[in-house]
This record gives C-alpha cells, sequence and structure tokens, in this order.
C-alpha cells in the first residue's frame, strides 16, 4: 500500500451531490417507521391544507357554472377569494405546527446520532456535507408526506362536494388554472397539488436547518466518547 | 536524525467548567518517531484522551502547538482539518463507531467516499481492506449481524481506508474478551510493522505494552515517564518471573 508523501495538506473536497442523496435516502429507509411517523405531521398539515383549497376551487367552479342553489353556504361566509379568513387562519396554524414537529423529531435524530456524526467528521466529512444530509433527509420526508397529504386532502374534498353536488363535481372539475367570470385567476387542483407537494418540502427543510446545524457543529471528539 | 511524525510542544488544554477551570494537559512535551507504535496509559481522567484528541486533530489546544509532519495544526482551515483527518488519520474506537445502517464494506468506503474515489476503486480497495482483516465473506453484513471483534476489524479496515500516517487506537481492546483482544492488538501490530504505519494507542490494557515500542505514562495532564521497549520488557519479565 501506498505511503502519503510528508506533502502539504489540501482542501478538503467537496461530495458529489448524488453521494449526499444516496446516504441520506438510505438513512431514511432503514428508518422506514420512524420516518413513516416523523412524515405524518407533514401529510396531515398538507391535507387540511390541500383539502380547504380544493373545496374552494370547486365551490367557485360550481358556482361559474351556474350551479348556485347548493352553495348558498359558500355566499353566506365572509369569504375572501374563495377561503374564509377563519381556514386560512387554520392552515396557517397547522403548518406552524408542522413545522414545530419535524424541528422536534430532528432535533432527536441529531441527538440520537451523536455518535454517527462525530464519526463521520471524524472520517473527514466537512460541516456542510452533515448539514446537507440532515436537509436532504429532511426534504425527503417533507416531500414523501405531502405528497400523500395532497392526494389524501384533494380526495377528500372530492368525496365531500361529490355529496352535495353530485356528479357535476367530474364535468366542472377545476383542474387547470384558468380565469374566472369575474376576472378572478384560479389555480386549479392540479396546482394547487403541486404547491402544497412543494410547500410541504419547504417546510420540512425549515423545521430541519436548526437542528442540521447543530448538528454539524458538533465537536468530533464527542464521537470517542463511550457515553452519549 | 530521526523523523518525527507528530510533536507536542507544551501542550495546554483547559475546560471551563462554571466558573473554575480545569487543567486536562498541562505543558506536554512528546515526539513519535515515524513507524513507532506508542502507547499511551493512563488512569481515567489523566488527560490521555484529552492528548489523544489534539494528536488526531479532533480537539484544539488551549496553549502550545501540535505539529504532524511538521505542520502546526492550529494553522490549518476547518476544510484542511477535514482532509487530514480523511487522508492521515485512521481512527479506531473503543465502541467501534460503525454506522449501523451500513454494511461492512460501506462503512470501510466511507473515507473513500469523502476522499472522492470512484465506486468501482473504493469496492475493490474495500473488499481488499476486509479481507486483509480477515472479513472477506462479511462484506455485506450490518454491525448488528458482526461479533464485537469482527466489528473492530470493520473498523481497523475503515481507518486503513485512505492509507494513512498515522493510526489512533482509543481504548481499542476495552470491549472485547481476552481472546479477541489479543487477535486485535496483533492484527495492528501487524499492519504497523508491514505497512510502516505509526500507531499510537491509549490503553489501560497490559497486553499492549508487549508490543509497543514506547509506553508513554500520562498521569494529571503530565508526562510521568516514557519506557523504551527493553525497559518494558524487562518489567514484563520480572512480572513472569514471580
Amino acid at each position: 500500500m501506498v505511503q502519503h508523501d510528508q506533502g502539504q495538506i489540501e482542501q478538503q473536497i467537496e461530495l458529489p451531490f448524488v453521494e449526499s442523496v444516496r446516504i441520506s435516502f438510505q438513512s431514511l429507509m432503514i428508518r422506514f417507521w420512524r420516518s413513516i411517523i416523523t412524515t405524518a405531521g407533514i401529510t396531515l398539515g398538507i391535507a387540511f391544507l390541500v383539502s380547504v383549497w380544493t373545496n374552494s376551487e370547486i365551490g367557485e367552479a360550481m358556482k361559474s357554472s351556474g350551479r348556485t342553489d347548493q352553495i348558498a353556504s359558500f355566499e353566506d361566509e365572509e369569504s375572501t377569494g374563495g377561503i374564509s379568513i377563519k381556514d386560512r387562519w387554520l392552515i396557517l396554524m397547522s403548518l406552524i405546527v408542522c413545522v414545530v414537529g419535524i424541528a422536534n423529531s430532528m432535533l432527536m435524530a441529531v441527538t440520537e446520532r451523536f455518535r454517527e456524526i462525530g464519526t463521520m467528521k471524524c472520517l473527514g466529512a466537512l460541516d456542510r456535507f452533515v448539514v446537507r444530509l440532515f436537509l436532504l433527509e429532511s426534504g425527503f420526508q417533507g416531500l414523501a408526506g405531502a405528497i400523500v397529504g395532497a392526494l389524501i386532502g384533494c380526495i377528500g374534498s372530492i368525496l365531500l362536494n361529490l355529496k352535495d353536488f353530485g356528479l357535476d363535481v367530474f364535468f366542472y372539475f377545476p383542474f387547470f388554472p384558468a380565469v374566472g367570470d369575474d376576472g378572478a385567476v384560479r389555480y386549479g387542483v392540479l396546482l394547487i397539488i403541486l404547491g402544497g407537494c412543494v410547500l410541504g418540502m419547504i417546510l420540512a427543510v425549515i423545521g430541519a436547518a436548526f437542528p442540521a446545524w447543530r448538528a454539524a457543529k458538533l465537536p468530533p471528539a464527542e464521537a470517542m466518547r463511550t457515553e452519549v | 536524525m530521526a523523523d518525527i511524525v507528530v510533536r507536542a510542544e507544551e501542550v495546554i488544554k483547559e475546560y471551563r467548567m462554571g466558573s473554575n477551570v480545569v487543567k486536562a494537559l498541562n505543558g506536554v512535551n512528546l515526539e513519535i518517531v515515524r513507524g513507532e507504535y506508542i502507547s499511551l496509559m493512563g488512569p481515567s481522567g489523566s488527560g490521555k484522551s484529552t492528548l489523544f484528541n489534539m494528536i488526531g486533530a479532533l480537539d484544539h489546544p488551549t496553549g502550545g502547538s501540535i505539529y504532524i509532519d511538521r505542520q502546526n495544526m492550529s494553522q490549518l482551515s476547518m476544510s484542511q482539518i477535514a482532509w487530514f483527518r480523511c487522508h492521515r488519520v485512521g481512527y479506531i474506537f473503543q465502541n467501534y463507531n460503525l454506522l449501523y445502517v451500513m454494511t461492512a464494506l460501506e462503512n470501510v468506503t466511507l473515507p473513500m467516499i469523502f476522499a472522492g474515489l470512484s465506486v468501482s476503486e473504493r469496492n475493490d480497495k474495500g473488499a481488499e481492506l476486509l479481507k486483509m482483516v480477515g472479513l472477506g465473506d462479511r462484506t455485506h453484513h450490518r454491525p448488528d449481524e458482526l461479533s464485537g471483534g469482527q466489528c473492530q476489524r470493520v473498523a481497523i479496515a475503515r481507518a486503513l481506508a485512505n492509507d494513512p500516517t498515522i493510526i489512533l487506537a482509543d481504548e481499542p481492546t476495552a470491549n472485547l474478551d481476552m481472546t479477541t483482544g489479543r487477535e486485535i492488538i496483533n492484527l495492528i501490530k501487524e499492519l504497523n510493522v508491514r505497512q510502516k504505519v505509526t500507531v499510537i494507542s491509549a490503553t489501560h490494557d497490559a497486553k499492549m505494552l508487549d508490543v509497543s515500542d514506547r509506553v508513554v505514562n500520562i498521569r494529571d495532564g503530565m508526562i510521568e515517564r516514557i519506557r523504551n521497549r527493553d525497559e518494558i520488557e524487562i518489567e514484563i519479565g520480572k512480572v513472569g518471573g514471580h
């Protein structure tokens, strides 16, 4: 085996992104059931957001289709662009709870993996790599949770509206973005689902930012200690 | 002139515990020659682990300097320190510190990923290293499917991943039984002789004394005494004679 020359100490190289993705994905899959629990928080928050939003889109679509008889309830509410202020608050609250939940579980993951993080740093991992690993893990969880949540929210909302409007829901289904009769832009359910997925991922990454930073700053001597 | 690989000059390390300042190291001077097998001995709290962490660039001294290959460690940037840990040092820990989500081969190849080796290069080299430590048939087992001795062998293979100059072994036999501990010591000694890698080991284990070129006793943050191989042999002889 070749020994290193007594040469100059070099700068550590940046790891290829694909390696970080592979390691973080592997890490998640090994802890599959734990990941599912963390993900459930995001799923619920995004399901709620998407269902309320889809509900409002369907309501608007029904209104412009002339099915005004069944939608008296929409008119009664103090509505702003389809979603009532009360619902907006509820959505905001549920999303904040999501971020706090993710931050909490990532902090636990960091504490549990002190030794693993320290070991990686002993083997030559840069702080940036540790941060990236945790953000990616959380991002994956957020995305997976949000996709499931968005589908649940959307399907739930369709089922509820089927009860009110029957199969008309499908005839007038606001799938694509459109401009309504009153000139207001309507996003359509496709964009809402996509938006929900992206939002879920962003929230998960925000929730993981502080824990990831803490993990990276951990002195590697911690890994040497027997008791963690 | 001897080829000095590690030089500690008046190394001081202080920890702040509330309003008290605890001196873990109180002016340590030590020179370690390339290719040497050196054991740091001392009771818990003697400062042995602190000195060990300094040499491995896992901690900074409060005062004094550590030179490795004539390079002052305190002048390195974070990125250079990461490079140094990756290429120059192989760490072996008491509790193996393998990543339990990864297989033996993945554990061994992790430092090679950090060093930028390609997939085929690192898989070949990883398999070769595992074969060398006697685990050629265990490459795809995860740590929870391996015994303590086998885990420590994986850790030794991982320590050699990037052909380091120095191997730092922190109580490598503390969690192992007598026979397995002996095997691990012999394996480390073999690498020391065959690959001319400098081994610095912190230990309580008397079995380590047999294979050490020098034994450094540390007490209260200072070097109490340094014994050479011949002196150690005489002492072991004395013990054996009784």
